[in-house]
């Protein structure tokens, strides 16, 4: 019996310490000198390690920018790279604060996993790619064709969506990692390859002869990608969300890294609200007030980050499609800071 | 009687000289094309070999890239794009290891070749000192080396528990006064709590000064350990997240065989004692470590421990998943030593009792050496097993050379046709030399404990 109440004390002891571990990530984080930031283990453009062993990639721009705002130096991050079905318990057990990781927001993920979406880094949706000689210049003459996908993604379950509500044909042939499915689609196994378009795109540069493949127009599923963070720390919450809106609004009023320090004497209301020049806003986050400065001068606009990781001046080549400000006919869109 | 056998002979026939004359080249002659099922047989693995060994030469060697700085230079090959294991070559081998300290790494490796290699040799002479050194001043001075050291020990049994902090955060050549004086004071205090204990117990003066002296021993032993990675040697700190390569695959593989061959012999000792609590225990332990699997442990040290353990309290990842791979492999290792003993008659263990050996001269002198020398083979299996299992380790977030190579496939900068099967050749043939180098060791202990026996 003293047993069983001394190990009902130890239990309690530790529950009121690991609520004790939810308090004020931010305070945390200034405290130990560094943002821990869970990104993927490799995907292309979005977080993989460089010839030098540095993380880069949108998403680890995304951690370099909220370190940026923080401590005013965006190398004061230390990378988790998880797995896609560890990246959630790595965030509920505190082993990050932030996860960058290629996330798509979903109802569930949102409300079941205790966990918040801080907004949108990337709109992605998923397509397929096929051969040229195929003929085929749509999705909807797919029919009877064998799919090539990534095994228990939602990319999977998307195919089967597609195919089923319109009476086609289909045979999937699955398998466990991204380079495996490439391949098998590369040596012939299968007539289509489908996943997210941002990958799709990545993975036609590892074909024998990109050349002779295409992507087609149709998009069947929604991948609103970006950060996510444990729910019950608002302040936490705020930094996150509000450090993409920066990036964001920066694009939109011309703020870039090279022109950032200029900008600082631009009459624009706007522009002396995100940079700190009037009002409080930084210090309404926890922040200093110059914390748009920081981020801009470190790591740049949304388009900057978008161009040097995804776009046009990087490898891959994706247009920015969904992805260009609302300005221009895309989803960007920020809350205005004032 | 002649009549019962179906046949008889009645005269010698002549000898006939022997069907393939002797010398090493008519024996390859003979093993080969002797008969019609061999000279099939010979003919398929030739064309085996075509078929298989001759593309993959081609791809290594004759058709690929050796120079460029980025994929271009692999893209109208269709052979191996070696420029990208060059280039990532660091990363495959130290993880992010910053590269000024990379110099560290590499002494531990030379250091542990050097001491490793007179050890397997038979004949080296100093067995004794080699060991001591291998097993007991390596891996503190490979900790110092690869992490730094100056751990900065504040709290030691009373700090923590009665939050004694006589000498605050005063320091004497970069220790800390608090915790070396609370270590001496705990060393002290459970010396006099053996001396009671054995005083209770009314045990015999001889052996309660024995307990005494064992319990300042073991202080004393890891007290020494403590100050060597404690000392501020001036080398610049380096966390184990980024170590990672083949560096994290040999010190996960390392610590994992050194570790398990001592645990699972005692623990194979304790399932056949004949004292029922160490018996209890030993099968629990082993029986709980062998019905979980490896993931599972990784998986719960890494995300599970965190949210068990109090605030301020945080175990390194490595050593977190070090301490899972230790006991895991201790307890595949019991079972195979308890092979080993099972296999001994009982004749051996009456025969040392005759000769008047107690129980741990009996298993050290008699009957280990010959339950070890059976086991040979299986012991082994297990190291290579370990080996191959670390890159279980990628699941919790370390890179272990295959996570390296994993990550290295995702650069954009060197995405190719051919990038993944070259990556992928690269570490089989890495793993493939340290495990048939394994191997290939065994074979030659067997041989010699074979030579012993006879």
């Amino acid at each position: 019996m003293h047993r069983f109440v001394y190990a009902l004390l130890i239990i309690a002891g530790f529950s009121v310490s690991t609520a004790r571990v939810e308090a004020a990530v931010l305070d945390q984080i200034k405290a130990k000198g560094f943002l821990q930031c869970g990104v993927s283990q490799g995907i292309p453009g979005f977080s993989s390690p460089d010839d030098k062993g540095n993380w880069t990639g949108l998403d680890v721009d995304v951690c370099r920018a909220i370190a940026a705002a923080i401590f005013n130096d965006p190398t004061k991050v230390k990378y988790t790279p998880l797995s896609a079905k560890d990246r959630f318990t790595a965030l509920q057990s505190a082993e990050i604060d932030v996860l960058s990781r290629n996330t798509t927001w979903t109802l569930s993920r949102d409300t079941s996993l205790g966990l918040n979406f801080t907004g949108v880094i990337y709109y992605d949706g998923q397509g397929f790619m096929v051969r040229k000689d195929k003929k085929v210049n749509s999705a909807l003459e797919l029919s009877g064709a064998s799919v090539c996908t990534q095994t228990g993604t939602t990319t999977e379950l998307n195919v089967a969506d597609f195919f089923r509500s319109r009476k086609m044909k289909y045979d999937i042939v699955a398998f466990a990692t991204a380079d495996e499915t490439v391949k098998a689609y590369d040596s012939g196994r299968c007539d289509v390859f489908t996943t997210d378009v941002s990958q799709l795109t990545a993975e036609k540069l590892k074909l024998a002869k990109p050349d002779d493949h295409i992507i087609l127009p149709e998009i069947i599923s929604k991948e609103p990608l970006g950060p996510v963070v444990r729910q019950g720390d608002e302040q936490w919450f705020d930094v996150v969300k509000w450090t993409l809106y920066a990036m964001i609004n920066a694009e939109e009023l011309g703020v870039t890294s090279k022109n950032v320090t200029e900008m600082t004497k631009s009459p624009n209301p706007e522009i002396k609200r995100l940079l700190g020049i009037e009002g409080k806003f930084g210090e309404a986050l926890g922040l200093s007030n110059d914390w748009g400065v920081r981020i801009l001068k470190h790591v740049g606009n949304y388009g900057e980050i978008f161009d040097r990781n995804v776009g046009a001046n990087s490898k891959l080549n994706i247009d920015r499609g969904l992805n260009k400000l609302w300005s221009k006919g895309g989803l960007q869109y920020a809350p205005p800071i004032r | 009687m002649a009549g019962d056998a179906a046949f008889v002979r009645t005269a010698l026939t002549a000898s006939q000289p022997p069907p393939i004359p002797a010398g090493p080249l008519h024996g390859i002659v003979r093993g080969l094309f002797f008969g019609p099922l061999n000279i099939a047989l010979t003919l398929f693995s030739i064309f085996l070999i075509a078929l298989l060994v001759l593309p993959l030469m081609r791809f290594l060697f004759v058709d690929a890239a050796w120079q460029g700085t980025d994929s271009t230079a692999c893209l109208g090959v269709s052979g191996a794009c070696w420029p990208f294991i060059w280039a990532k070559l660091g990363q495959f081998i130290y993880g992010v290891y910053p590269e000024a300290l990379r110099w560290r790494p590499d002494l531990v490796f030379a250091l542990g070749a050097l001491l490793l290699a007179p050890l397997l040799v038979q004949s080296a002479p100093f067995k004794r000192l080699n060991a001591f050194l291998f097993f007991a001043i390596y891996p503190v001075a490979g900790f110092v080396l690869l992490t730094g050291g100056n751990l900065d020990l504040k709290h030691f049994l009373l700090g923590r528990l009665l939050a004694w902090d006589i000498f605050g955060s005063a320091t004497a050549a970069g220790l800390h006064l608090s915790f070396w004086s609370d270590y001496g004071a705990s060393a002290l205090l459970l010396a006099a709590l053996a001396a009671a204990g054995a005083t209770l117990l009314r045990a015999r003066a001889r052996n309660a000064a024995l307990a005494v002296l064992a319990v300042l021993a073991v202080f004393a032993v890891v007290g020494a350990m403590l100050l060597a990675v404690d000392l501020d040697l001036g080398l610049a700190p380096v966390e184990t997240r980024s170590w990672g390569g083949l560096m994290v695959t040999l010190v996960v593989a390392v610590t994992g065989i050194v570790a398990s061959l001592p645990l699972g012999i005692m623990l194979a000792l304790g399932r056949r004692s004949e004292m029922p609590i160490i018996r209890l225990l030993s099968v629990i332990f082993i029986e709980f470590w062998r019905g979980v699997p490896l993931i599972t442990v990784l998986f719960f040290a890494t995300y599970m421990l965190p949210l068990f353990l109090p605030t301020g309290v945080s175990v390194d990842g490595l050593l977190r998943v070090l301490i899972g791979v230790a006991l895991f492999s201790a307890a595949y290792m019991a079972e195979v030593v308890r092979g080993g003993l099972q296999a001994i008659p009982r004749g051996q263990y009456e025969a040392a009792q005759a000769l008047g050996l107690g129980y741990w001269r009996t298993m050290i002198e008699v009957v280990l050496p010959q339950a070890l020398a059976i086991v040979i083979p299986g012991i082994v299996n297990n190291f290579i097993g370990l080996f191959k299992d670390t890159t279980l380790v990628l699941i919790v977030a370390i890179f272990d050379l295959l996570g390296q190579l994993r990550a290295a496939f995702a650069d954009p900068a060197w995405a190719g046709p051919t990038t993944l099967y070259t990556g992928f050749a690269f570490a089989g043939i890495i793993y493939f030399v340290f495990c048939y180098g394994m191997s290939r060791y065994a074979h030659l202990l067997e041989l010699r404990a074979a030579a012993v026996q006879r």
